[in-house]
């Protein structure tokens, strides 16, 4: 029998409800309010009184208004059919709700997530007598260019005999498929769909691994400075108007990934209608089809209900863990887990606990924490290896790093990817700073060559800020070249136009042989008569550069420019010191500054 | 039926509390005192326990004062024969034409399912070089102008709707100060464009609660026009001081505070209002561009800082120009792929430039010797602020754009400009300056 109970309070999205029986945690319940139902869930319950976030617009609600409690979790439903859909962070699909309401979100109308009416063309992996258990293969369909594995569902602990499968043939998600059996005898029949609670990590595989693999993102300053790997983590805090979702939309575009579900969460619904218009027509390099076949968008804008807002990035974690548990490798772009972590001081608020730093609830650590601990790479049952890489950006309050979000989130990412308001302002984009950033990972790069490449940036930035002091004049023209060489490898390299057709992405390949002729151009030791040749030299060097950047690689004009570049470099060089980040004796410390006294010694 | 109660049980700053049946949340009522009427908005429900905020204040409420719930939420009128009117911040007119009391519409509805947006697509012209090369504003675009006290902000504001093609005009005035009223309205009549605008405006002299439904009374009539197939402006200021009625409600009501004593849901509030801005498919459009003054000159306060977070980009007002640094037009992209083709190289070429002028500046004020390049970015650097920055230019995009690389044609060898060589080699003028 349903539990009911009546509202006896309502606050903002906050309502209280009197209730007879028992009433689970997290449990999702129905407020009645004439003919709609509006979906909320319980996050306190004391006594007989409990606490709910309501996922809607709480206008008109009174004193008495009766609710009916599910006895389900908020939960996810999985099944063929996800990918190309976009929905709300209650995974209620936005185009068939705006085909039944119009323009406006109607309240209280919940249509299913999976198309209920297609059929999929199932193939058995699995025969009658064998024993699986929650996560193993029963069998498969193909959805776009992905073969999307039918599994015993997660939330069946047992371990099962397959009694019958279903033949090779056309079946929709609510056809039964399989029919098991448990050690007790108890049959259970199974379908290609089923729910998860959102908020339950998925753990259905054999093995947790440790990321190893780089992600190539084609961002050249992620893969070669900051790289990013499979199944780890990064965040992206930055002030308003850093580039944070623009960075995002490029990786979304371009990493090496097979499955990307985008949590735009609490922020712009423009951003989110540009990539879910745009994506439909872009072919991804990759399979030839277009972006949107492997894509999945979780759209909780900011004016939409707060509460729904908290539980979209655990609905689209949970869809990539699905995914996941296939063998594939996702990508989750959260944008912005600071509007989550504000979803969340606004319901604590309510429930008058006590705040810590910025009124943040004192559990705000724990949660940031165990969402990112739900990427990961892990070895499937079948020994598949599937990954979800987690991405989230912050926008801190007055941009200052020092706030609860940003130290909380840093503690358990494995890259940070810093956005500077200076590095913007003077449009370098993207803005992540180049000395503050760090990653924990292996990128496409040799360590080595990365440690001199940012020496250099180190190098270059001592000589700007002890120029800001002594000025021009009183700098030496061999630590004037150490800070043009710093300018010159940010501007060529670290910064990438997004919206140049060539230079927006650099594939790996490129990335590899572009970086190897500009550490020709950063090791070199350069015959300068004064610091306006010098200038003026580095000048042209970053044209020429500028434009290579912009072409196609492997033209005649790519070449053309390259040797151009090459010929303008031999013409003032001395002498190359590759064997400064080659020599392995080398501890690596101060490498770009031994370039600077080796230039010393030759003049 | 309306339920009428004669004893409130709590009055504290503007929110008194009544013990009351069958009450709705959003609901308002309406109180009769000794010193008139006043509306009041239904904002929290405690068993019988119902609190309300009062539009004209709690000051001079007593105990006996008679609350006439109306069973319904807020509701405003919405006809043509809005345009050319203006009105309080309840709605109610402020010229000397009738109430309007047909057609009453919700205010604060649902936002728009964002499967049904579109990317925009139009440039809004203004004429400012400013905004229109570095800046762009698009159709459906939200934008704050970011200043403070003092700067012609309004002016401002009225400049870039007497001169954008927009269908109509909807002015919503957060605690505006009276003379700043009659200069909207004024420059309105004297555009010719009063017959094509609505005016809501609040003044400073006006309760301030009062002053939290202008947005939502501007925006919902807005939102009306525009599914008819108007492009609509919607001009909001000061939204600070909505943000600070905002507060005083909070504090009042006992919330925790998150960030100098503005409550946690500061950016979810605002994000509702800004969000209204939209391009329908099929039908009209709300662009909305609204002043926030900020306190203290301080970018990072919470009202400035949540309204950045939201918004799509913002021009930044200080010393009577539009700021190069931190002005943004978040959607210039979508536009000025098609306007010509070295727009968007310029956009950004001038702006790094003018970067390195500001860096120089500094060096200069430290006393540094001034080297050759440092001689040419001074130059720069005042053409750039005499020629583009300059509030009173008002040229058409494509001559700013001419003027951009005659600038940097008086001041530069092209390499030194960093663009690529295929564009200098179209845009750059021909005849060299010294
Ligand atoms: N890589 C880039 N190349 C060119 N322009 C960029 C780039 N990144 C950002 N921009 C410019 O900066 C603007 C703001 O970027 P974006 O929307 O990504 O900021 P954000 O950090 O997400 O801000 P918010 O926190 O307010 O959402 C963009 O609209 C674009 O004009
Ligand atoms: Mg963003």
């Amino acid at each position: 029998m349903t539990v009911k109970g009546k509202v006896v309070g309502v606050y903002g999205n906050m309502i209280s409800v009197e209730f007879d029986g028992n009433v689970q945690m997290n449990e999702v319940a129905y407020l009645v309010l004439g003919d709609k139902k509006l979906k909320s869930e319980v996050i306190r319950i004391r006594g007989k009184q409990a606490e709910m976030q309501i996922f809607e617009i709480s206008k008109g609600i009174g004193i008495g208004n009766p609710v009916e409690f599910s006895a389900g979790l908020l939960s996810s439903t999985v099944g063929p059919g996800l990918l190309g859909q976009i929905y709300d962070g209650l995974q209620n699909p936005l185009p068939q709700l705006a085909e039944q309401c119009g323009f406006f979100l109607e309240r209280g109308v919940y249509l299913d997530p999976l198309p209920g009416d297609k059929k999929w063309v199932f193939t058995p992996h699995a025969q009658p007598g064998d024993r699986l258990t929650r996560g193993e293969v029963l069998g498969s369909v193909p959805e776009g260019i992905f073969t999307h594995k039918i599994m015993v569902p997660f939330n069946l602990y047992a371990s099962y005999t397959v009694k019958k499968i279903a033949p090779t043939g056309n079946y929709t998600i609510h056809d039964i498929i399989a029919e098991l059996e448990d050690q007790q005898g108890n049959a259970v029949s199974v379908t290609m769909s089923f729910n998860w609670p959102v908020k339950r990590a998925v753990d259905a595989y054999a093995e947790r691994l440790k990321p190893v693999d780089p992600l190539v993102t084609q961002i050249r300053i992620i893969d070669t400075l900051f790289p990013v790997c499979r199944g780890g983590t990064y965040c992206i805090p930055g002030p308003f108007g850093s580039g944070k979702t623009v960075l995002q939309q490029l990786i979304s575009r371009y990493a090496d990934i097979d499955i990307v579900i985008i949590a735009a969460c609490g922020e712009r619904a423009g951003e989110v209608v540009e990539t879910l218009r745009e994506f439909p027509g872009l072919p991804d390099p990759r399979t030839g089809r277009t972006l949107m076949e492997r894509t999945i968008i979780i759209c909780n804008t900011s004016s939409m209900p707060v509460a729904a807002r908290e539980a979209s990035v655990y609905t689209a974690v949970t869809l990539g863990e699905y995914y996941r548990q296939m063998g594939l490798n996702v990508l989750l772009l959260a944008d912005s887990t600071s509007r989550w972590a504000q979803a969340m001081r606004e319901m604590s608020g309510r429930l008058e606990e006590i705040p810590g730093e910025e009124a943040f609830p004192a559990y705000l650590e724990s949660v940031i924490a165990a969402f990112y601990e739900r990427s990961g790479i892990v070895r499937n049952k079948d020994g598949s290896i599937g990954s979800i890489t987690i991405g989230g950006t912050i926008s801190p309050a007055g941009g200052n790093f020092e706030e609860p979000v940003t130290q909380a989130t840093l503690k358990v990412v494995g890259a940070f990817h810093g956005l500077s308001r200076e590095r913007s302002d003077a449009r370098r984009y993207p803005a992540i700073h180049p000395l503050e950033s760090w990653s924990k990972y292996n990128g496409i790069v040799d360590r080595k060559k990365v440690k001199f490449a940012r020496d250099v940036l180190f190098r270059s930035d001592e000589v700007a800020q002890m120029m800001k002091v002594v000025g021009e004049e009183g700098t030496s023209l061999d630590d004037f070249i150490a800070y043009l060489k710093g300018e010159f490898f940010d501007a060529v390299f670290l910064q990438q136009n997004a919206f140049d057709p060539v230079d927006a992405s650099t594939p790996r390949e490129r990335q590899h042989y572009v970086f190897e002729k500009l550490l020709q151009i950063l090791v070199a030791v350069l015959e300068m008569s004064d610091k306006d040749d010098a200038r003026s030299f580095f000048n042209q060097m970053r044209q020429k550069f500028l434009d290579w950047n912009g072409t196609e690689m492997n033209t005649d004009e790519f070449r053309s420019i390259e040797t151009e570049l090459m010929n303008m470099l031999r013409s003032r060089e001395v002498e190359k010191l590759e064997r400064i980040y080659n020599s392995q004796e080398q501890s690596g410390e101060g490498d770009a500054k031994n370039i600077q006294h080796h230039q010393r010694d030759i003049r | 039926m309306r339920k009428i109660y004669n004893t409130i049980s709590e009055i504290s700053g503007n929110v008194i509390s009544v013990y009351a049946e069958g009450i709705k949340y959003g609901e308002m009522a309406e109180i009769t005192s000794a010193h008139g009427k006043s509306l009041a908005e239904v904002i929290r429900l405690e068993r019988d326990k119902v609190s309300l905020q009062v539009f004209a204040g709690g000051r001079g409420i007593s105990t006996g004062d008679e609350v006439r719930f109306s069973s319904s939420p807020m509701k405003v009128s919405f006809s043509d024969d809005l345009m050319g009117r203006i009105f309080d911040g309840k709605g109610y007119p402020r010229d000397n034409g009738p109430r309007l009391s047909e057609n009453l519409i919700e205010i604060g509805g649902p936002s728009v399912n964002p499967a049904k947006r579109i990317i925009p697509r139009n440039m809004i012209r203004t004429g400012i070089p400013m905004i229109d090369l570095f800046n762009t504003l698009v159709e459906s675009q939200k934008l704050p102008i970011f200043s403070i006290s003092g700067e012609p902000y309004n002016e401002l504001l009225a400049r870039i709707a007497m001169q954008a093609e927009v269908d109509l005009i909807i002015l919503g005035g957060c605690g505006l100060k009276y003379d700043d009223y009659l200069f909207f309205k004024d420059t309105l009549e004297a555009g010719g464009s009063l017959s094509r605008s609505i005016l809501f405006v609040h003044t400073a002299a006006d309760p301030v609660v009062e002053c939290l439904m202008v947005p939502d009374i501007s925006l919902a009539v807005a939102e009306k026009f525009a599914l008819k197939g108007k492009r609509i402006l919607v001009l909001i200021t000061d939204m600070t001081n909505f943000s600070d009625a905002m507060k005083e409600i909070a504090i009042t009501m006992e919330q925790v505070p998150s960030n100098r004593g503005y409550p946690g849901d500061l950016y979810s509030q605002l994000a509702a209002r800004y969000e209204k801005a939209v391009d329908f498919e099929g039908a009209g459009s709300i662009t909305i561009l609204a002043v926030t003054t900020m306190p203290g000159d301080d970018v990072t306060h919470p009202i400035p800082d949540n309204t950045g977070y939201i918004t799509e980009g913002q021009f930044y007002l200080r010393h009577g120009r539009i700021e190069p640094f931190g002005s943004l037009s978040r959607l210039k992209q979508l536009v000025n792929a098609k306007t010509r083709d070295d727009h968007r190289a310029l956009m950004d070429g001038m702006i790094k430039i003018y970067a390195s002028y500001k860096e120089t500046l500094e060096k200069r004020s430290m006393g540094f010797k001034m080297s050759a390049w440092d001689e040419k970015l001074l130059h720069y650097g005042v053409l750039f602020e005499d020629e583009l920055m300059n509030l009173s230019v008002n040229i058409p995009l494509e001559k700013a754009l001419d003027k951009g690389w005659e600038i940097l044609a008086e001041c530069f060898t092209p390499e030194e400009t960093g663009f690529r060589t295929e564009l200098l080699n179209r845009f750059w003028p021909k005849k060299e300056a010294s």
